[in-house]
C-alpha cells in the first residue's frame, strides 16, 4: 500500500529534487507523446531542436534572455500578490496599459532627447499599470468584487484600448495608415547590453528587482505580512495587519511591475507600439510564478525555462512543421508535474505492507 | 461472567510511537469505570480499539466471557457497545426523533417509536421532547439525544468521551443521575475525562494511562484529586493559590458594549460592561457559543468597537487595531491556536512576530532583526518549557499543549499590563495546565490585570477573584461567591433557557 504521510519539517532535499523529478517526468511524458504522434521524424531530433539547439547558439541565447526579462518582472509582481492570496490574473492587461502610458510619454517627446526621458516614461508606465490593477483593488476592498474576474476582464478591455489608440491618437502620421505608433528615437530606447543582439538593460533591471524582492520578503515585515495574510487571514488580523492595505499593496506592486515590463517591450525589442504588444507574457508569468514556488530568485530560472519552451516551440514549428501548441503542452505539463512533485516537500511516500497480527 | 469487558496486553503502535503499550483492564458489569490520562496518553487509541475502529498490533479482548476482536464499529455496536462522542453528530434541522432514527436500522418513524423515546427519557431522567428541532436545543439537551440514541440499541457497555466538557454544573449533576441509573440496570460505562473531581464522584474504578503505558488500576474514591493528577502526569503538582491579592486602580473597562453579529449563526452582544483593576484576575464563565468569539474579536481589535466602549488606561482603544493596542501593553491569547494565534505553516520564530510590541528589538522601520527574534523565541521556549526541536519548527508540528505554552509565553515575556485570554488551557494536559496557571498567577501577583474567558468553570474558580457569566450575549454582574456562588453561576450559565 502507498500512503502520503506529512513530514514534521519540510524536506530540504526535496525542495531541490522535486523540480528535477518534475523535469524528468515532463521529458518522459513528452517522449511518449511525440513517439505517439510523430511517424516519420525521430523523436530524438525533435528533442534536440526543442531543448538543445536554443542553448548552443548565441543568437538563441540572447533571444532566450530577451524573452525571460519581461517574464521575470511580471512573475515577481504576481508572486507577491499570490503569496497574499490576491489573485491578479490580468497582468497582461496591466502590461499593455503600461506600454501605452509609458509609450505615450515617449511619443509626446518624439523630437526631444534627454537622460530624463526613459525614467519619466518608466514612471508613467508604472503608474499606468498601478492604476489599472488598482481598479481591482478598489472594487475588492469597497464592494468585495472578486479580483480574478476584474483583472481578467480588464485585460480584454486593455487590448481593445490599445487597438483604439493605435488607430487613433497614437497612429504614426507617416505610417501609411498602419495601426502602429511612430518608432521611438534612440534616446527613448533601452540601451543594448550585448552588441549585435536585441538584449537590453531590461534584463539587468529584472534581475536586480528579483534580489530586491527577495531581500524584502526575507527581511522586511511587509514580506511576512503578505505571507501571513495569504496563509492565515485570521492570524493576520490578530497580528494587527490591515488586510485592505495588503490587497492594495499586492495589486499595486504587481500592476506597476507589469506596466514597466510592457514599456520595456515597447522601447526594447519592439521599438514602437504595435498591435502585437500583447504576447501572453502576463498569463505565462502565472506559470512562471508557480514553477518557482513564488520564490523571487527561482523566478529567474523558471523564466529561462519557460522562455526555452517558447523558442524551442518556434523552432520545431519551423523545422518539423509541428503546431505551435507544442509550447503550451510543455508549459502545461511542467506546471502540472511541478505542483504534483512539490507535495513531496511536505509529505513523504510510505510503502508498507499491512501486517496485522491475528487476534 | 465476572467482567463485561476484559482487555489483555493490548499494544498498538504508529511507526515508532507506541500509543498503547501492553495495556490490560477489566470492566465489571454495572460499574462506571474511568479512563484517565493526559493528552497523548493513549486513551483514544484504546477506545478506538474497543470500538472497532482500530485493530491492535497484539493482545486480546474478551467480551462477556468470549473472544472479541471487532473489525469495525458496526461489529462493536452489534455486540452491544455504544459510544457518545465528544463532538455530537446531529442534524440541526431535524427533530429529535428523526435524528435518533437515523442512527438505527429497520425502524419506521411512528407513534410507537416516539413513545419508546419518551419511555427511555422518563426511565433515565433524560428530559427531552421528541418533536423538538435539534437546532433549538442546548448542548446538554443534544447530549441527551445522543445518549437516548445509544440506549435504543440496549447497550451493555456505553463509552462516553469527555461528556461534561460542554455542560453547566447543573447539567453535569443531571447527567450523573442518568449514568448511575444506567449502571444500576446493568450497563457498564467507560467514562473518559480529565476532570478528576467528577471522576471521583461517579466512578468506582479507574484505569490511569501515561505515555501509552498502564500506570495503575485503582478506585478513584480512595485517592484525592491531587494524587490522581500526579499519577496521570507522573510528577508532583504545584499547589495553586494567590497568596495576597493586592489590587490597584481600574486599568481597563468595557462600557455598554453592544454588537450586532453580521454572521447568521453569530451571537449579538448586548450592553456588556466590566471593570478590571490592576493585579486582579477576572473571569468570564459561560458555555461556548454565547458570544465569547464575538466579544474576543472586539477585545483584540479585529473588529472595531463603538466609541468609548473600551477604555484602557484612560484611553479609548476601541478603534485601534491589535498592534496599536499592544503598544499600550494590552496583549491577547486567542482560543484557536492554529490559524488565529499562530500560523500553522510558519516556524515558531516567524510566529513570534505576530505579537510584536517592542518596535526596537525585533524590527526597526519594518526591517526584521532575525537574530533578536530567534533569541526571544528561544527564551520563550526555555522559560515555558516548550518541547520542540528548534525555534524554527513549524507551529503545526507542535502538539496543542506545547503550542499553547508557546503562545502564552510569547505574550507573557512582554510583561503585559493587561492580558486577555480565551480558554488558556483548552486541550492542554494537566502538567502544562498547572504551568500555565502558575504563570498567569505570577503575572497578576506582579500587578498586571488578567481577563480570562473560559468554558472551564474549574479553571475560573481556581484563578479568578471576580467572576462574570456570559450568556446569550449578555454579561452578568460580578457574582458574589460567598453565598451559594456556584449555584448562581450555574443558573446564569443556563441563561433564559428554562430547564
Amino acid at each position: 500500500m502507498i500512503r502520503l504521510i506529512p513530514r514534521a519539517q519540510p524536506s530540504k532535499a526535496m525542495i531541490f529534487l522535486s523540480p528535477l523529478l518534475a523535469l524528468t517526468l515532463t521529458a518522459v511524458t513528452a517522449f511518449f507523446i511525440f513517439a505517439f504522434i510523430l511517424t516519420d521524424i525521430k523523436v530524438s531530433s525533435v528533442f534536440y531542436t526543442l531543448f538543445v539547439e536554443p542553448l548552443i547558439d548565441t543568437y538563441y541565447i540572447s533571444e532566450l534572455l530577451v524573452k525571460a526579462a519581461p517574464l521575470i518582472m511580471i512573475a515577481l509582481g504576481l508572486s507577491i500578490g499570490f503569496r497574499a492570496g490576491v489573485w491578479n490574473i490580468g497582468a497582461e492587461g496591466q502590461y499593455v496599459i503600461g506600454g501605452i502610458t509609458g509609450g505615450a510619454v515617449g511619443l509626446y517627446f518624439y523630437n526631444v532627447e534627454g537622460f530624463w526621458l526613459i525614467p519619466l516614461m518608466s514612471l508613467a508606465a508604472i503608474l499606468g499599470g498601478m492604476f489599472y490593477a488598482g481598479i481591482a483593488a478598489f472594487l475588492k476592498n469597497k464592494y468585495q468584487v472578486n479580483e480574478i474576474l476584474v483583472t481578467l476582464m480588464l485585460t480584454y478591455v486593455a487590448v481593445l484600448f490599445l487597438s483604439a489608440m493605435l488607430q487613433g491618437p497614437m497612429r504614426n502620421p507617416s505610417g501609411f495608415n498602419f495601426p502602429e505608433s511612430r518608432p521611438f528615437h534612440d534616446g527613448a530606447l533601452l540601451p543594448i547590453i550585448w552588441q549585435g543582439t536585441r538584449l537590453n538593460v531590461g534584463l539587468i533591471i529584472a534581475v536586480i528587482l528579483s534580489f530586491v524582492t527577495w531581500l524584502g520578503i526575507k527581511k522586511h515585515l511587509s514580506g511576512l505580512q503578505i505571507k501571513i495574510t495569504g496563509s492565515a487571514p485570521r492570524a493576520a488580523k490578530f497580528a494587527g495587519f490591515d488586510d485592505k492595505k495588503t490587497i492594495w499593496f499586492a495589486l499595486l506592486i504587481s500592476g506597476g511591475v507589469a506596466g514597466l515590463a510592457g514599456l520595456f517591450e515597447v522601447i526594447g525589442p519592439a521599438g514602437q507600439i504595435t498591435p502585437g504588444l500583447p504576447q501572453f507574457y502576463g498569463f505565462t508569468a502565472i506559470i512562471v510564478a508557480f514553477l518557482s514556488r513564488l520564490h523571487p530568485i527561482a523566478i529567474i530560472f523558471s523564466s529561462l525555462l519557460i522562455a526555452l519552451t517558447y523558442l524551442g516551440g518556434e523552432n520545431v514549428q519551423i523545422y518539423f512543421n509541428l503546431p505551435s501548441s507544442i509550447t503550451n503542452i510543455f508549459q502545461g505539463m511542467l506546471l502540472f508535474y511541478f505542483l504534483a512533485c512539490d507535495i513531496l516537500i511536505q509529505y513523504k511516500i510510505v510503502f508498507f505492507k499491512a501486517i496485522r497480527q491475528k487476534l | 461472567m465476572k467482567y463485561q469487558l476484559e482487555i489483555q496486553n493490548i499494544t498498538k503502535s504508529y511507526g515508532d510511537l507506541k500509543a498503547n503499550d501492553d495495556i490490560s483492564l477489566s470492566i465489571k458489569p454495572a460499574s462506571i469505570h474511568a479512563l484517565l490520562g493526559e493528552n497523548g496518553a493513549g486513551k483514544s487509541t484504546l477506545v478506538k480499539v474497543i470500538y472497532g475502529s482500530l485493530q491492535p498490533d497484539s493482545g486480546q479482548m474478551q467480551w462477556r466471557g468470549e473472544g472479541y476482536s471487532p473489525k469495525s464499529p458496526f461489529e462493536a455496536r452489534e455486540q452491544g457497545i455504544a459510544m457518545v462522542f465528544q463532538h455530537f453528530s446531529l442534524f440541526e434541522s431535524l427533530t429529535v426523533a428523526e435524528n435518533i432514527i437515523l442512527g438505527l436500522d429497520d425502524i419506521g418513524l411512528d407513534a410507537d417509536f416516539t413513545e419508546q423515546i419518551t419511555k427511555y427519557s422518563k426511565q433515565y431522567g433524560l428530559d427531552i421532547n421528541p418533536q423538538q428541532v435539534v437546532g433549538d436545543l442546548s448542548v446538554g439537551a443534544r447530549q441527551r439525544v445522543e445518549i437516548i440514541r445509544c440506549l435504543m440499541q440496549s447497550p451493555k457497555l456505553l463509552i462516553m468521551d469527555e461528556p461534561t466538557s460542554v455542560l453547566t454544573p447543573q447539567e453535569v449533576d443531571d447527567l450523573f443521575v442518568t449514568l448511575r441509573k444506567l449502571a444500576e440496570d446493568g450497563c457498564a460505562i467507560l467514562y473518559i475525562s480529565h476532570k478528576l473531581e467528577e471522576v471521583r464522584q461517579i466512578c468506582t474504578q479507574a484505569t490511569i494511562l501515561r505515555g501509552g503505558k498502564l500506570v495503575q488500576n485503582c478506585n478513584p474514591q480512595d485517592h484525592n484529586k491531587q494524587e490522581l493528577a500526579e499519577m496521570m502526569i507522573g510528577k508532583k503538582l504545584i499547589q495553586l493559590a494567590r497568596s495576597n491579592i493586592t489590587t490597584g486602580q481600574d486599568i481597563f473597562s468595557i462600557n455598554n458594549l453592544s454588537r450586532q453579529s453580521e454572521d447568521m449563526f453569530g451571537v449579538d452582544l448586548h450592553d456588556i460592561s466590566l471593570t478590571i483593576k490592576q493585579g486582579s484576575i477576572v473571569g468570564i464563565a459561560g458555555v461556548a457559543g454565547n458570544g465569547q468569539d464575538e466579544l474576543m474579536e472586539l477585545l483584540i481589535g479585529e473588529v472595531e468597537a463603538p466609541a468609548d466602549s473600551l477604555i484602557f488606561k484612560g484611553e479609548d482603544v476601541g478603534r485601534l487595531n491589535s498592534h496599536d493596542r499592544r503598544q499600550l501593553s494590552m496583549f491577547f491569547i486567542p482560543e484557536e491556536r492554529l490559524g488565529h494565534g499562530a500560523v500553522p505553516d510558519m516556524g515558531l520564530h516567524e510566529n513570534m512576530l505576530l505579537s510584536r510590541p517592542q518596535q526596537s528589538e525585533m524590527t526597526n522601520y519594518g526591517v526584521i532583526n532575525w537574530q533578536n527574534v530567534e533569541k526571544l523565541t528561544q527564551q520563550v521556549i526555555d522559560d515555558f518549557k516548550v518541547q520542540t526541536q528548534s525555534s524554527k519548527m513549524l507551529a503545526k508540528s507542535l502538539s496543542g499543549g506545547n503550542l499553547q505554552k508557546f503562545m502564552v509565553g510569547r505574550e507573557l515575556i512582554q510583561n503585559p499590563e493587561l492580558l486577555i485570554v480565551t480558554q488558556p488551557t483548552w486541550g492542554v494536559d494537566a502538567g502544562s495546565e498547572n504551568n500555565i496557571h502558575q504563570s498567569l498567577i505570577a503575572l497578576a501577583d506582579q500587578g498586571s490585570a488578567i481577563l480570562i474567558i473560559s468554558q472551564d468553570l474549574d479553571e475560573i474558580l481556581t484563578l479568578c477573584e471576580q467572576i462574570h457569566v456570559l450568556s446569550e450575549g449578555s454579561l452578568s454582574a460580578a457574582v458574589d461567591m460567598k453565598d451559594n456562588g456556584l449555584e448562581k453561576i450555574s443558573h446564569l450559565m443556563l441563561g433564559s433557557e428554562k430547564q
